[in-house]
């Protein structure tokens, strides 16, 4: 039996990242795997922290990612990546947008936004830094960060392929913006 | 176009365990349902409206109100759902202990989703010491497929022993998604209403009957449960057996795949005959539950065994693999490679643009303050407002503040009032409101309306003009309710109107007399505005004053080394204009281009 991938998608409310979830599962479900996902509702998706954990293989029990178990930790913010590095694997990787989103606690000066860069470097966490808002700017559309994300993950995930990722994105999107996904789905992927 | 869910009618499905509930509920032909909404089983009845037209589903103003309907909809012969959060039942156990009594002529399954480890609510409750209170059939499902099918097997159960079901989920089920296993829809004839005063009559005579059956009832299902689908034994390694329910059993599979398991599907009445079978055969039981150690209290306490299982783990927050893989065998967890690393914290804030950001930053600048509720207004507590002080339960922030009133006299807090959203009014503030009119209290109730109900993702509610399915229905006019309560002094506001707002609320802190605020803005999800505008920001006319930054918006953030504020074109609202109103230079104006 294949061993269980287990991949956290993770960023701040109103980000994309339950749409980058939904995609993920449909492609590794499409690619014959038994797919689980959990996330949370309510109040954190009022701009705190949000957090998605996507489990799939040949058999998958848990919903759940356990600390010291993840194959790859995807962020839609820088920070928030940092916050979930914990959770890596010795082989995991954390593959983060460069996006700062500020929180309140920082906003109302109780807390400093702190330097990721730096603590990557020092506690030398696998990564991937992708310049997200300039691909974005580049293909003119500031929705499809999640997709760009999931193409830069689609390298450390080759149980899935390109067939299937396009698939599940075109289930996704609305007709009209299909194009610019699959393309920032690319973008992502050249990284 | 994807076709509806009720054009599918066989194969598998990607399904939240909510949505599962949903898709069981449709496969067992249940022909009513009527809920209020709450985290975390708002997703239920959004599906039903959205996927499934043959079922009749409506929001209720509360859940009482909820749980009443759907007794008298049962009462007619149909089958029936009500949904809501584990607090939702404290609000609906009135009819429900009694529901229990008189049984189910149609199908009655009630969904009580949990909240342990307290994503979104005031506490953990764990309902499955509710349902036990109230002698009623629980079943736990573990997974998405488990959520459909136990939703079926409920109407069988409720049908066959004339009892309500009571579905006990949690976060983890409700919001979790897994592949489902879907069928058609089997459909039930309404058995119509019969008379039958016996059955449905309460007064002493008839309850203590009603009582006896009930008591029967369980007995039966004891042995029910016996050879039950829903229970069953996992026989391995005989040196330890588990005994769980619900997701804790995926978790215990997950880490501990070597180790017996009874996995109980029905949690109330017990099957006692197969549990003695279980731990007959095992060295040491071990219980593995979330929230309160309810299997390891009554089955430790009825076969007077050694157990253990909440001392191992907690009953505080939620279960997670880690927990249950270093509590069953004192065993190690994986290896941790990177350590967590201190951050500052991410709280969830008012969206920019939330039509509450005016009212929360008018009583703070005033040094005023409020009584709170449930809903999104209660972040009016986070800095920079720091405006909301109390929150009791749905409905609480009026008697909260009439309360305060009689205690310290209202000239010692002129400016506290209460803040509570529409919907919530409507829910259980009205009666709080009727308190304060009779019994002669003075302040002030802001009632913040922004015509949602938004907290739990967006659901139409009885001011609305909109039905659970979007049709339109008749809107309550809050005004005309208010002052029919006997208030005498009402006004409705925009929020957003920051002059106004002060003035509002100036008025009222001198009034000698109970007063009612309307605060009416929509909120942003009622809308999509057709131009994306963003706030600009000059920096050669900024004094560098953070006004701006104060009104604790999302879309603002200061840069500490040029001294100015930042707007994030992402995440500026388009038909708000605080940031504006509040700089005293005209440092922030509205740019009509914006990008994208």
């Amino acid at each position: 039996m294949s061993k269980v991938k287990n991949i956290i998608i993770c960023g701040t409310g109103g980000q994309g990242i339950l749409m980058a979830s939904e995609v993920l599962c449909s492609a590794a479900w499409r690619s014959g795997f038994d797919v689980k996902k959990s996330e949370v509702h309510g109040m954190a998706q009022r701009g705190g922290s949000v957090s998605s954990h996507v489990r799939f293989g040949d058999k998958v029990n848990s919903v759940l990612v356990e600390k010291g178990a993840a194959d790859v930790v995807l962020s839609l913010e820088k920070m928030e990546g940092l916050r979930w590095a914990g959770y890596l694997s010795p082989e995991g990787k954390l593959i983060t947008c460069d996006l700062t989103i500020e929180p309140m606690t920082v906003n109302t000066g109780s807390a400093v936004y702190p330097d990721v860069e730096k603590i990557i470097e020092e506690t030398a966490i696998p990564n991937l830094m992708i310049p997200v808002m300039d691909i974005a700017k580049e293909l003119g559309n500031l929705r499809v960060m999640n997709i760009i994300l999931l193409g830069a993950a689609s390298k450390h995930l080759p149980e899935i392929s390109e067939k299937r990722w396009f698939e599940a994105i075109e289930e996704r999107v609305p007709p009209k913006a299909l194009e610019v996904n699959l393309e920032a789905f690319k973008r992502g992927k050249e990284l | 176009m994807r076709k509806k869910l009720n054009e599918v009618n066989s194969g598998k499905l990607f399904l939240s365990g909510n949505e599962a509930i949903a898709r069981g509920a449709w496969e067992s032909g249940v022909h009513f349902s009527s809920s209020y909404p709450g985290t975390p089983s708002t997703e239920i009845m959004e599906t039903i409206g959205a996927e499934y037209p043959e079922i009749d589903a409506q929001w209720a103003p509360n859940e009482k109100v909820g749980m009443e309907v759907i007794a008298g909809a049962s009462f007619g012969g149909a089958r029936v759902l009500s949904t809501m959060k584990h607090v939702g039942l404290n609000v609906a156990a009135d009819p429900f202990f009694t529901l229990s009594y008189i049984g189910a002529t149609g199908g009655i399954v009630i969904v009580s989703a949990d909240d342990p480890g307290v994503h979104s609510s005031q506490n953990e409750q764990d309902n499955r010491l509710m349902g036990r209170a109230a002698k009623v059939v629980i079943l736990e499902p573990s997974d998405s497929q488990e959520a459909k099918d136990f939703t079926s097997i409920a109407y069988e159960i409720s049908e066959m022993f004339d009892t309500p079901v009571l579905l006990r989920v949690t976060t983890r089920i409700c919001h979790s998604k897994s592949i489902v296993e879907v069928g058609p829809r089997k459909e039930v004839q309404v058995k119509g209403y019969t008379k039958d005063i016996a059955k449905r009559v309460p007064i002493p005579s008839n309850a203590r009957k009603m009582h006896s059956r009930v008591v029967a009832r369980l007995k039966a299902l004891e042995e029910w449960g016996y050879d039950s689908p829903l229970n069953r034994i996992e026989m391995a390694d005989k040196s330890l057996g588990i005994i769980t329910s619900g997701i804790s059993y995926q978790y215990v599979k997950e880490v501990h795949p070597e180790v017996s398991v009874l996995k109980l599907g029905m949690t109330n009445p017990l099957p006692w005959r197969l549990i003695k079978e279980f731990i007959d055969q095992v060295d040491k039981v071990v219980f593995v539950e979330e929230g309160e150690p309810y299997l390891e209290e009554r089955i430790r306490s009825y076969f007077l065994i050694d157990g253990i299982g909440s001392e191992l783990m907690s009953v505080e927050g939620e279960l997670n693999p880690e927990l249950v893989r270093k509590g069953i065998k004192d065993g190690e967890n994986l290896a941790i490679t990177f350590d967590e690393i201190a951050l500052p914290g991410r709280p969830p804030t008012l969206c920019a643009g939330c039509p509450h950001r005016g009212a929360f930053h008018t009583l703070s600048k005033m040094k005023a303050s409020s009584t709170g509720d449930i809903g999104c207004y209660t972040l009016g507590l986070m800095p920079p407002y720091n405006a909301l002080e109390t929150v009791v339960c749905m409905g609480a922030a009026i008697g909260v503040l009439a309360g305060i009133e009689k205690a310290v006299g209202r000239e010692k807090m002129p400016k506290l009032v209460s803040a509570i959203g529409e919907s919530t009014f409507v829910h259980s503030g009205i009666t709080g409101l009727i308190d304060m009119v009779y019994n002669g209290n003075t302040g002030t109730v802001m009632i913040m309306d922004n015509s949602l109900t938004a907290m739990t993702g967006g659901q139409e509610n009885p001011t609305t003009g909109k039905n659970l399915r979007g049709e339109p229905a008749p809107a309550l006019d809050l005004e005309k309710l208010v002052l029919a309560c006997g208030v005498k002094h009402v006004k409705t506001v925009d929020p957003h109107d920051l002059p106004l707002m002060k003035r509002t609320f100036q008025e009222e802190f001198d009034r000698e007399e109970l007063s009612v605020i309307i605060t009416k803005r929509p909120c942003i999800m009622q809308y999509k505005p057709k131009r994306k505008t963003v706030a600009v920001h000059d920096p050669d006319k900024c004094v560098h004053c953070k006004l701006c930054v104060k009104l604790g918006c999302p879309a603002i953030s200061w840069d500490a080394e040029k001294k100015i504020p930042v707007i994030s074109e992402i995440l500026c609202w388009p038909n708000c204009n605080l940031c504006v109103q509040v700089c005293p230079k005209d440092a922030l104006s509205k740019d009509l281009e914006g990008v994208v």
